[in-house]
């Protein structure tokens, strides 16, 4: 008996344990999810030991070539006190580490933000109407500066959306909705050939382990 | 005839000396060439080395542009000179034109580099060395436009804040989903079952997760007193210990210190699909009546959304990421589409400093459309009338990040 076989049984039986979702909740259903969940738990711990904490602090702090660079005591102290959460009397030092975590998120998520949810769209949507030349490229041209600036009106929240702001915010929301459900065919094409994948898996890679060929 | 046998000793001299010339660059073939075949430095044309603009120094950008000959070597040599003298290959090249970017270099120091053109593997006179030194920069010329649109964008939101301070009436307009905010809390209070708050999978770098425990608060004070038990099972462990930090401080604010568990946000684990599979666990096994997903979602939101949807909860949910916010609209009962979620804040909480916010980021919205009307108009005119279409380059051009 191979891994290879051993690999195809395990692979198959907590497929259909996991697919047995779909009748209901049920004791396979239930020891698939808390392997899936723990051995998972456990590959991040030690995937961010590797990857995370020896190169980005421990390998800073002690490095190769030797001496030692006390600079990167401070993140280590602010990861110390993210545990020391543990600790009720001293839990309220993680506040220092979080609101240190959160305030370089969101500043940094700012000029990302701005750039491409904002400059890049706007700089994207300057275009001649006349470019392209034939009318299908005007009916597109005016199709994406009349979306993008109606979508724009519909997140307006501060006017409401009667007489001119609710019409313009309408058509906004009909072709983001046009939008989303052309993003919904195309997802579930990709979802679909996920399950053909899997189900290709049971067929012709392990009930032929059982004897059985299609 | 003699002046014929004159002129044919001139023809086969001047066949002779077009066939010595024939690898060397056009303008030394006027001047005369000295390099016979094949060619090693007249090959190379133009080698520079200049610092990389706009990076964080350390980097030397080399372009070269090669002759158009019949004596192309079959490999080149970028070589840089060291500090004990010697000229240390550092990539081989293509003879061809090309630029590469010289990277970890130690900045104010002075890098030399030079081209070694090699023809059946023996290499051929070097190209004249170029040098330059590498420095960071201060200013990223090529993002002066998002400085200015954010410093403008800043000023604005800055001062309806100060409005929304100062007690000014700053109106902000109905989102259904977060209307229904209250009743699906009050739901799950009747029916006697938990709230679930997924806060997304993405960690607190994420603005939409930040953006999701702000919300979080909003909803853990209705829970509170309502006295509805509220489950928040994450994704990181940072988003644990910060959700744990908000619902504590939403059970203080209204007083009920007591009703708080801690034990109630959990971690589950990092991966994906193993979130998955928790979350829906305690979807099917807990029966929450009332469901908010709120964050950054990629593929599991419709294994959520959808087992959500067969507990028979009542689902609130919210994304930025455009495409699965289709998912969230098919399966759960209010979805909060794109910047919806970052209003919701401002709207559950009604702060006059959210507000405030809220209004300068329409002020900005408004300004983008004005910019794109000028922008649209003035290129279309453009195409019939030029002058007019600078106003649309001006308009790229800062609007242009690099």
């Amino acid at each position: 008996m191979s891994w290879t076989f051993v690999g195809i049984w395990l692979g198959a039986l907590l497929s259909l344990s996991l697919y047995s979702f779909l009748y209901k909740d049920n004791p396979f259903y239930k020891f698939a999810e808390h392997l899936f969940v723990g051995m998972s738990a456990g590959y991040w711990v030690i995937y961010n030991i590797k990857n995370v904490l020896i190169p980005n602090w421990w390998n800073n702090l002690v490095p190769a070539e030797g001496g030692f660079q006390p600079i990167w005591l401070i993140p280590g102290t602010l990861a110390l006190f993210m545990l020391l959460r543990i600790v009720p009397k001293l839990s309220s030092l993680s506040r220092m580490s979080l609101s240190l975590i959160v305030g370089t998120g969101a500043g940094l998520s700012l000029t990302a933000m701005l750039q491409t949810n904002a400059l890049a769209q706007v700089n994207g949507t300057i275009i001649a109407l006349g470019q392209g030349g034939d009318l299908l490229s005007w009916i597109s041209n005016i199709i994406i500066v009349t979306g993008v600036v109606c979508g724009l009106v519909y997140f307006f929240f501060s006017k409401a959306h009667t007489g001119v702001v609710g019409g313009a915010a309408n058509i906004g929301i009909t072709i983001l909705m046009v939008a989303f459900g052309a993003s919904f065919g195309y997802t579930v094409m990709a979802r679909i050939s996920l399950l053909i994948g899997q189900t290709q898996f049971l067929l012709f890679e392990w009930l032929p382990t059982m004897g059985i060929h299609l | 005839m003699r002046r014929m046998l004159f002129v044919l000793p001139l023809l086969i001299f001047a066949g002779v000396a077009y066939t010595q010339c024939a690898g060397c660059p056009e303008e030394e073939l006027d001047g005369g060439c000295e390099n016979p075949e094949p060619c090693g430095d007249c090959f190379i044309l133009s080698l520079t080395a200049e610092d990389a603009p706009n990076d964080a120094g350390g980097n030397i950008e080399i372009a070269w542009t090669v002759a158009t000959t019949d004596a192309i070597p079959d490999s080149m040599l970028l070589e840089r000179l060291d500090s004990s003298g010697e000229w240390i290959p550092i990539s081989t090249l293509s003879p061809i034109d090309g630029s590469k970017t010289d990277a970890n270099l130690i900045d104010g120091s002075e890098y030399s580099y030079r081209i070694v053109p090699f023809y059946s593997g023996n290499a051929e006179t070097a190209s004249e060395a170029v040098s330059s030194i590498p420095q960071k920069q201060w200013m990223h010329t090529g993002r002066i436009g998002m400085l200015i649109t954010l410093v403008i964008i800043s000023i604005v939101i800055f001062y309806y804040i100060d409005q929304g301070k100062r007690g000014k009436d700053l109106y902000i307009r109905r989102i259904a989903g977060l209307t229904a905010v209250e009743d699906a809390v009050g739901r799950a209070t009747e029916m006697g079952r938990p709230v679930l708050y997924i806060p997304g999978i993405m960690d607190m770098d994420d603005i939409q997760t930040i953006a999701s425990m702000v919300i979080l608060g909003r909803v853990a004070i209705k829970t509170a007193e309502y006295g509805s038990p509220l489950l928040v099972p994450t994704c990181r462990s940072v988003v644990m210990s910060v959700a744990q930090e908000i619902v504590k401080e939403s059970y203080l604010q209204v007083g009920r210190p007591d009703a708080y568990n801690r034990e109630s946000i959990n971690y589950i684990t990092d991966d994906q699909f193993g979130y998955a599979a928790g979350v829906d666990g305690i979807m099917v096994r807990e029966k929450p009546a009332a469901i908010f997903m709120l964050g950054t979602f990629y593929a599991e939101s419709l294994i959520l959304a959808e087992t959500g949807r067969s507990v028979g909860a009542i689902q609130i949910a919210g994304t930025a990421m455009p495409s699965q916010i289709p998912f969230f609209i098919a399966a759960c009962d209010y979805t909060l589409i794109g910047e919806e979620l970052f209003a919701a804040s401002a709207y559950l909480s009604k702060e006059p400093k959210l507000l405030g916010s809220l209004r300068g980021q329409d002020m900005a919205k408004l300004f983008f459309m004005i910019v794109i009307v000028i922008g649209v108009l003035s290129a279309t005119l453009g195409q019939v009338w030029e002058p007019v279409a600078k106003i649309a380059d001006f308009l790229k051009t800062i609007t242009t990040v690099e």
